[in-house]
Order: C-alpha cells, then sequence, then structure tokens
C-alpha cells in the first residue's frame, strides 16, 4: 500500500483538477449531445470521441484519488477490446460504470471543483499558509472519498459480479467433470474392457484344445498374455489422463520435467518452487502445461521451448514460451478453452500473447499456497 | 543367482519369486516397504536385486530412490527396476552415474517369462537392460549430436543394445549376420567418441550418450 500523500502532492493534485474542469464540461456536453442524438446515427461520432475523452478524466482522477488515500481505486469499466463500433457503444450504455461516470462529473465541477479550489486558494493566499499546511491533505482526502465512492463500484455490485463469475465457473467445472468422467468410461469400455474380454475367450478356447491340440493351445496361451500386455498399457494410457503417476512421485517440477523429455523439441525447465500446491491445483496446472505443450509440438512449427514455473506472492504461475510461428488464438481450438475453464474453477487465468511470426508466451497463474517441501522417505533417513 | 527382491503386492511378489527360483535364482529376501529393503540390500552376499518403483510407506518412487542410494554406496550393484509405468525421467536418474547393471522395465514384460529372466541375468552380469517403451520414447526425437552422425541401421542396433540384447540376439531380431551387427556396433562405438573399453561397457555408454 503506498501512503497517503503531503500538501505538496495534494495541492498538486488540486491544481491538475482545476485545469481539467474545462475538459470535464467539454466531454459531458459532447457525451450528452451525442447520447441524444445516437438515435439518429449523427451521435455516435460524437460520442466516440466525447466518452473516451470522460472516461481519460476520470481516470485521471481515479489514480490521483489513489494516491491520495493510500490504496487502489480500480475502473472496472465492461471490456470493449475487439468489438465492432456500434458494439461498443451499446457496451458503453449498459455499463453502469458509464454512468457512475456522469453522475461524477456533476459532482466533481461542483463539490470537488470547490474543495480542489479552497486548497489551492489556501496555498496561493500566502497569509493562509498554516491552515494549508495542516488542511490541504484533509480537504483533498474528502474530495477523494468522493471520487472514489462515484468512482468505483459499489460493494453490491462487486459481489454480484462475483458471483456471476462463480455461477459461470462452477457450471463449467461440473460440465468438464462431466466429459471427463464420460471420456474414461469410453476408454476403459473400448480398450481394457474389451481386451480383457478377449483374454477370457482366447483363455477358454485354449482349456477346450489343451487335450486335442496341446500346440494350438500353446499358441492360444501367447496370444492371451500379449493382450494382457496391451490391456495394461491402455490402462496406462487411462491412468495418465486421470492423474499422471509421476505427479504424485515427484510433484509439479518433476512432471514437467519428465513431460519436456518426451517432447520431440528440447523444452528448458526452470521451476523455483519451494513446496507443492494442493493436488487440485497441481494436477490443473499440470495438465494446463501439458496440454500448451502439446500445442507447441503441434502447431508451433518451434525449435526451442521453455517452462517456467514459479510461486511468488500467493500466486502460482506457469509460463510456456516457444520461439515458433505464433498466432495460437483462445477463441479457436478447443484446447486453450479447455484449460482457462479448468483453471477458472480455481480463479486461475490464462494469459496468451502470440503475435503472427511468433514467439508464443502462455502465462497461466493460479492463487494458491505452497505446502511445505513433502518429505519422502529416502533410503539414508531409512 | 542370489537375489533380493522388494515388492509390496503379495500376489506379485510370490509370482516374483516362484518364477525366479524356477529359473534358477535364489531369493535371499523378499520384502515389502522401504525400511526393510534398505536393511536387505546391506547384504552383503546379494548378487543383486529386483524392486518395484512404488512401495510403502509414501507409495510414489522408493523403489527408484533405493536403487540410487545403494548404487551411490556399492556402485554397480546390479538392480533391476520394475514398475506400472516408465519414464525416461528415471532411466535418466538410474542411468546417470554411468555405471551398467541397470534393468528398467514395465511389470507387463515379467509375463514372457523366459526374456525377463534373461534379462535379470544380463543385469547382474553388468549389462543395461530398457525397457522397449523408454526407447520407443527416445527413438521419436529429434535429437541433435551426436546421435545425428548414426544411420538408420546403426540407430535401430543401438535401440536393441539399449534393451539388453547381445550380438546374437540383435543378429536374429534384424535379419542380418552377427557379423554385421559387430560391424554397426564398432560403427557406433566410433561415432559416439567412445573410449576403449571392454565391449559390456561401452554397450553401456553408447545407451546412456543416448538418453542425454
Amino acid at each position: 500500500m503506498r501512503t497517503s500523500a503531503g500538501p505538496w502532492t495534494v495541492t498538486g493534485f488540486a491544481a491538475c483538477q482545476l485545469l481539467l474542469v474545462v475538459p470535464s464540461i467539454v466531454a459531458v456536453v459532447l457525451v450528452a449531445v451525442g447520447g441524444l442524438l445516437a438515435l439518429v446515427t449523427i451521435g455516435v461520432p460524437i460520442l466516440l470521441l466525447g466518452l473516451p475523452a470522460l472516461r481519460w478524466i476520470a481516470d485521471r482522477h481515479r489514480s490521483m484519488a489513489a494516491r491520495t488515500l493510500g490504496h487502489d481505486v480500480p475502473a472496472d469499466y465492461l471490456p470493449t477490446e475487439g468489438l465492432s463500433t456500434l458494439a461498443r457503444v451499446r457496451t458503453w450504455a449498459v455499463d453502469p460504470m458509464t454512468w457512475r461516470d456522469l453522475l461524477w462529473v456533476l459532482v466533481s465541477l461542483t463539490v470537488g471543483f470547490a474543495l480542489a479550489l479552497v486548497t489551492v486558494l489556501l496555498l496561493v493566499l500566502v497569509v493562509t499558509g498554516a491552515f494549508w499546511w495542516y488542511g490541504a491533505p484533509h480537504v483533498m482526502r474528502l474530495r477523494a472519498s468522493i471520487d472514489r465512492m462515484f468512482l468505483t463500484r459499489g460493494h453490491t455490485e462487486q459481489l454480484e459480479q462475483r458471483v456471476v463469475d462463480l455461477t459461470v465457473s462452477r457450471a463449467d467445472t461440473v460440465d468438464h467433470n462431466a466429459t471427463e468422467l464420460r471420456r474414461i468410461e469410453r476408454d476403459l469400455h473400448d480398450g481394457v474392457q474389451a481386451r480383457m474380454v478377449a483374454v477370457g475367450m482366447t483363455l477358454g478356447l485354449a482349456d477346450d484344445l489343451f487335450e486335442r491340440d496341446p500346440e494350438a493351445a500353446l499358441r492360444l496361451l501367447t496370444e492371451a498374455r500379449d493382450t494382457t500386455g496391451a490391456a495394461l498399457a491402455d490402462l496406462r494410457a487411462v491412468v495418465r489422463g486421470i492423474h499422471p503417476p509421476v505427479l504424485a512421485d515427484r510433484g509439479l517440477t518433476g512432471a514437467v520435467e519428465a513431460l519436456a523429455l518426451d517432447m520431440a523439441l528440447p523444452v528448458t525447465v526452470l521451476s523455483d518452487l519451494a513446496g507443492r500446491p494442493p493436488e487440485p491445483v497441481e494436477s490443473a496446472a499440470y495438465f494446463a502445461v501439458a496440454e500448451c505443450l502439446a500445442n507447441v509440438g503441434k502447431h508451433s512449427g518451434a525449435t526451442r521451448a521453455w517452462v517456467d514455473l514459479h510461486h511468488d506472492a500467493g500466486v502460482l504461475r506457469a509460463s510456456v514460451g516457444d520461439d515458433g510461428r505464433g498466432g495460437a488464438d483462445p477463441r479457436h481450438g478447443s484446447g486453450l478453452i479447455g484449460i482457462m475453464r479448468r483453471l477458472s474453477a480455481f480463479d486461475g487465468t490464462m494469459v496468451v500473447s502470440s503475435p503472427d511470426r511468433g514467439p508464443t508466451l502462455i502465462t497461466l497463474e493460479i492463487p494458491c499456497a505452497l505446502s511445505s517441501p513433502r518429505t519422502t522417505l529416502s533410503s539414508a533417513t531409512g | 543367482m542370489r537375489l533380493v527382491i522388494a515388492e509390496d503386492n503379495a500376489l506379485l511378489r510370490d509370482g516374483l519369486i516362484r518364477l525366479l527360483e524356477a529359473n534358477g535364482c535364489t531369493v535371499v529376501a523378499a520384502v515389502d516397504n522401504a525400511p526393510q529393503l534398505e536393511v536387505a540390500l546391506r547384504d552383503v552376499d546379494a548378487d543383486g536385486a529386483v524392486l518395484d518403483v512404488r512401495m510403502p510407506p509414501t507409495y510414489t518412487d522408493e523403489g527408484l530412490r533405493a536403487a540410487i542410494a545403494v548404487r551411490t554406496a556399492r556402485p554397480g550393484y546390479p538392480v533391476m527396476v520394475l514398475s506400472q509405468y516408465v519414464e525416461q525421467l528415471y532411466a535418466r536418474e538410474l542411468l546417470a552415474s554411468g555405471e551398467g547393471g541397470v534393468g528398467y522395465l514395465l511389470k507387463d514384460r515379467v509375463a514372457n517369462v523366459g526374456e525377463f529372466v534373461d534379462g535379470v541375468r544380463r543385469v547382474v552380469s553388468g549389462g543395461t537392460v530398457l525397457d522397449p517403451e523408454v526407447i520407443a520414447a527416445i527413438m521419436s526425437h529429434r535429437r541433435d549430436e551426436p546421435l545425428d552422425r548414426l544411420s538408420k541401421r546403426e540407430r535401430d542396433v543401438l535401440s536393441l543394445m539399449a534393451e539388453g540384447r547381445s550380438n546374437a540376439a540383435i543378429a536374429g531380431a534384424l535379419f542380418v549376420s552377427e557379423k554385421a551387427v559387430a560391424k554397426h556396433t564398432n560403427s557406433i562405438f566410433t561415432k559416439l567418441d567412445l573410449p576403449l573399453a571392454p565391449d559390456d561397457n561401452r554397450r553401456v555408454l553408447a545407451v546412456l550418450a543416448w538418453l542425454r
């Protein structure tokens, strides 16, 4: 947390705020006129000018309020990246923060303006210097508190948003689990189960032939043995898909190293994990990294790749990078979407940076605590 | 051969004892957990050990750790490590010391009793026996130097060598003469810059070069 600002700083802010008064008036007039005329299309370009200006001014006040109060004053606008012009205007219109901004301008131009003016005047009039020295920080903290009240979402709104996020991620998790169970059931049914049926039949046949044709029975026994081998191979593949044994043995770092070794291209693994994340997080992180590496192998055309595992300030961060051709888009390809969904159950996030011609860097973050290093029994300690 | 056996599953342990004793081996100790294994491995009379990777108390990789520890204390002590699944990572760890006398196989391979017992014998006499699945994983790689220098045929020979096959067995598997195999192995040793040493040791070193 930043410490709150002194009299010189807050007076500087007050001066800035006074300078922003005229631009604020211009911006709010543009927004009002544009908003009214938006019904007849001409308003849209006016809005496109006015609203970003208003948001810019509001953002300046947010950062001044944050510095004055010593804690964050987040904006929380609805995201509009990649939307068409019309969709962006529509998003602005339904964004409660837009309406908060407008309400704020009215307060800012009256009460806020008065408070900033008082602060600057106390300094400029010189004789009131003592009042300024002790009073300015208080006056400006008041102004910052008022700004914050209007410029951030209320507690209830934040909780509502959280409920929406949790509902979505819960639905995704349930969905994901159901799909996984279905996949496991199918793998077992088509693989191991079918092969064991075949083994039973072959053994029955061998039993039948044992007296009459021992040689044929022997051939059948060999065949049955080979089929059990194939069934075991299937079973291993299924187990790897549920929870890879090497992950249980060695934790995330060891399991990712094992993944790296199995890649066709050289993969460097860096890790400074001092302990182990909770098992579900460990597993989600492992499968996320595995999916990223599989994509590197399949699509990137890279000559080398690297994985960095890092834990800091209560967040597990896994980065997967390669020197391939880039262009990875999480919106296409179900793999990356699957990762996002799986991570969202843990409030985890995935950020993809993959410009055309590369390089690609995928960063996964999951908030979690590490347990102290598990003490596996080593032969040295008995 | 006098062997120590560690396997926590009673059925599999009895099976292993039965099939090894039926093939002329003596089982001097059969244990089912890591602490007892540590004691059993101090027995200087044993010629080697057959170990399961996953055992009590933590059911993770204690067998592997025990194998590495005993080979640190007694370099070259023959161990055959068995597991329900194989990892290249573990194969590297087992072979990292650079000595032979290491086997690393899927438990499935025990089903082929003849080959399995043969593998144990080769490990006890200082050879290296790796599971075909580990070898296939390594083969699928586009690794650089110095393996790029090997021809396709030489790579085939090297993978069979890693499985622990003798020249005669390699010749049989590739349908060539034993002499041709000897020529290939010599060529592999030269291309991998392996120092002059008894043939057995060079075979181990060649496999090691490949794993790196």
